[in-house]
C-alpha cells in the first residue's frame, strides 16, 4: 500500500569529498527513528555510503532516493556522471577506475560496488555513457 | 576489553571520548582503507588506522564501532573530533605502529571476528 511507504530524498554534493557521507549520516538517523533493526540499519548505511562515495568521486555527486516500505528498505542513486563503460568489469573486487589522490584517502581500492552489492539483498545498474548511472538497492527488513 | 585498557595497553592517549572509555570492546580491524573495513561487519568495535581524514569517523560510524585508534602518531584535526563528538566515537592516539599496535590487542584477547558477507 502506498500511502505506508516513508520517502527521504537527500542531494550528494560532489565538490567536497570531506563531506561525503552526510547524506548516510541522515538516512542512519531517520532510519534509527523510524525503529528498524540496528542490523538492517548498517547494512543500508554501508550500502548508501559505499554508493554516495562513488558518486562524489566519478559524478560530482546526484540524488539519494529513499523509500521505506513494511518489507524493504530502496535506496535510489542517481547521477548525470560519465556512466560506467563495462559493469561486469566495475563489479569485480579490486577494479577501480578512481584517481590515486582517492586512494590516499582510504577508497578507490575497488571494494565500492562489491561492497554495496554485498549489503543489498538486491542490486541493479543501469548505465548510459556520457548520460549517468541509476543503481537500485533493496534491503529486506 | 574496556577501551581504557586498549590505552594503557597501546600507550595512548584520549583525543575525545575521555568520559567513555569505560565501555567494553569485543573486536577490532586494523586498515587504512576504508573500503576494506566496510567490506567486513561484525560487531567490530575498534578501528586501528593510520589515516587521517573524516571518512575515517563516518565509516566508522556507519560500522556502529565505538572507538577509533590513530596510530604512528597520527593526529585527527578539529573537524574529525567534532564529528566523534557527534556519533560518541572515542578517539585514541598512539606512537606504535598498525602492525604492533594490533598484535598488541590480539595478543591481550581483542580478536578480529570479522565476517565477511557474500
Amino acid at each position: 500500500m502506498d500511502n505506508n511507504i516513508i520517502r527521504f530524498t537527500y542531494n550528494v554534493d560532489g565538490t567536497d569529498f570531506t563531506s561525503a557521507g552526510q547524506a548516510s549520516v541522515m538516512l542512519k538517523k531517520n532510519l534509527r527513528q523510524l525503529g528498524i533493526s540496528p542490523d538492517t540499519i548498517r547494512r543500508a548505511s554501508i550500502a548508501m555510503y559505499e554508493g554516495e562515495i562513488n558518486m562524489v568521486i566519478h559524478a560530482d555527486g546526484g540524488v539519494a532516493e529513499i523509500e521505506v516500505s513494511e518489507e524493504c528498505i530502496t535506496i535510489m542513486l542517481k547521477d548525470s556522471g560519465p556512466g560506467i563503460k563495462d559493469i561486469n568489469q566495475a563489479m569485480q573486487e579490486g577494479f577501480s577506475t578512481a584517481p590515486d589522490d582517492v586512494r590516499s584517502l582510504g577508497f578507490g581500492a575497488g571494494m565500492g560496488l562489491p561492497n554495496m552489492k554485498r549489503y543489498s539483498d538486491h542490486m541493479e545498474i543501469e548505465s548510459e555513457l556520457g548520460v549517468g548511472t541509476t543503481i537500485t538497492m533493496k534491503i529486506n527488513i | 576489553m574496556k577501551i581504557t585498557t586498549v590505552k594503557e595497553l597501546l600507550e595512548a592517549k584520549v583525543v575525545w571520548g575521555e568520559e567513555l572509555i569505560g565501555k567494553h570492546v569485543y573486536s577490532a580491524c586494523g586498515s587504512d582503507m576504508m573500503s576494506d573495513v566496510l567490506a567486513y561487519v561484525k560487531d567490530q568495535s575498534v578501528l586501528l588506522t593510520g589515516l587521517v581524514n573524516s571518512q575515517v569517523i563516518r565509516t566508522a560510524e556507519m560500522m556502529d564501532m565505538v572507538c577509533i585508534v590513530f596510530v604512528r602518531s597520527k593526529v585527527p584535526n578539529q573537524e574529525m573530533i567534532e564529528l566523534a563528538k557527534e556519533s560518541g566515537i572515542v578517539l585514541l592516539a598512539t606512537d606504535k605502529r598498525l602492525y604492533d599496535a594490533c598484535g598488541i590487542l590480539y595478543s591481550n584477547g581483542l580478536c578480529g571476528n570479522g565476517v565477511r558477507r557474500g
